[in-house]
């Protein structure tokens, strides 16, 4: 198997672009991949500071990486769930990384700052341990990028990510959800844009990229991810593609050029009515927003928060 | 080959020379889903594998979906 570009020997076959690739040119095809969905869809403007979340996990390491190679001013975050042993060791992967390239890790610890923990709050709180995640997630990467001034948040979601979400928007017709799968957010009152450069990128693409670019990063899954759903419409979702390569590309993709500007007015129409938390201030439908009732039911203790930036170099 | 595998974490000796591709069949794994690893680089479906080589079969599909 020959590199598509050079010739030389390749070490990956992708077999959507109907291309094999050596390591460099790999590492090229992914930065090139980024910058186009990047273009396309206006994520980042020139001059624009790019907060990255950071998890210390393959997708947002690689994004990190890619980032700061395509020369963009970006500081990553990382946001500690105490999620036992694997908070931690995702910690240092984000720490080491940082230090590497001498890019500056804003951490968030949720126990220390917010006095509960994921597994143990969401229970008390009765949510799902994801649910309860990811609603602190963007509480806090919302308040840090509003507060530190950056232009845009960015997430490591690839395309296996978003092909299996809108595969379960689509098979339960969650439309005002299907309204919110563009891979760009635009800001608004309380909250900061969002994109997600990756889309154009799968899941084993990001990971041979770290491999490749020698990253070392948490492989071993969070001990909260067992039994989700969308891990078995990723699963279904290759089945597909490995007798049909380009699948899960046509459908994301084929959605945004065809089908998601439909869904859009329904988003908006969800929005008109946001008024203000009376704790946090974030725009929220309810006098007090979901993050500050999960703090309280959680039995932590809500705090406004202040960041302190971590440079490692 | 000593071919190390995860998710649960484990080790397995196999009789070589095989190709990738063969090996994933083998273990029923879709090349979808994993990468191969030799000497801290990847190895390509059609590459052959010795019987002396140690190789990692590494998940790529991550289940969290917080945000
Ligand atoms: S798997 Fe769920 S609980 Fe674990 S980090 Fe991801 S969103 Fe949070
Ligand atoms: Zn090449
Ligand atoms: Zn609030």
């Amino acid at each position: 198997m020959k590199c598509t570009v050079c010739r030389e020997p390749a070490c990956i076959d992708l077999r959507r672009h109907n291309s094999n690739f050596c390591s460099e040119h790999f590492l090229k095809f992914c930065r090139d991949q980024t910058a186009r969905a990047i273009s396309d869809h206006q994520m980042i403007n020139p001059g624009d500071r790019v907060l990255v979340a950071v998890s210390g996990g393959k997708d947002s390491l690689a994004l990190w990486d890619i980032l700061l190679g395509l020369g963009y001013e970006a500081d990553g975050l990382y946001i500690g769930l105490g999620i036992t042993d694997y908070s931690d060791i995702s910690k240092e992967y984000a720490q080491t990384f940082a230090a590497s390239r001498g890019a500056k890790l804003i951490e968030v610890d949720v126990p220390d700052t917010y006095g509960y923990d994921i597994p143990n709050g969401s229970k008390a709180a009765r949510r799902a341990p994801c649910s309860a995640c990811g609603l602190s997630k963007r509480h806090i990467f919302d308040s840090v990028a509003l507060e530190g001034g950056y232009a845009v948040v960015v997430t490591g979601h690839n395309l296996d990510d978003e092909a299996a979400v809108l595969f379960g928007n689509v098979i339960h017709w969650h439309t005002e959800y299907l309204g919110r799968q563009a891979p760009v957010l635009e800001a608004r009152e309380g909250f900061p844009k969002k994109a997600k450069p990756l889309v154009r990128l799968g899941e084993r693409e990001m990971a041979a990229y770290c491999v490749l670019a020698d990253i070392d990063y948490m492989v071993d899954e969070c001990p909260m991810s067992a039994g989700n759903k969308h891990l078995r419409y990723k699963e279904a979702l290759n089945m597909i593609e490995e007798q049909s390569p380009g699948t899960k590309a046509d459908f994301y993709h084929g959605f945004l050029r065809s089908a998601a500007d439909r869904f859009t007015d329904l988003v908006e129409e969800g929005r008109s009515a946001l008024g203000q938390c009376q704790h946090c201030g974030s725009p929220s439908p309810a006098e007090v927003c979901a993050f500050c009732r999960l703090v309280e039911r959680a039995g932590g203790q809500r705090i406004e928060l202040t960041t302190k930036g971590e440079t490692h170099s | 080959m000593i071919v190390r595998l995860r998710n649960p974490s484990r080790e397995l000796t196999i009789n070589g020379p095989m190709s990738v591709t063969k090996l994933l069949n083998r273990l029923e794994l879709n090349r979808e889903s994993v990468l191969l690893i030799r000497n801290k680089t990847l190895v390509p479906g059609d590459d052959m594998l010795a019987d002396t080589d140690e190789i990692e079969i590494r998940p790529v599909i991550s289940g969290g979906f917080g945000s």
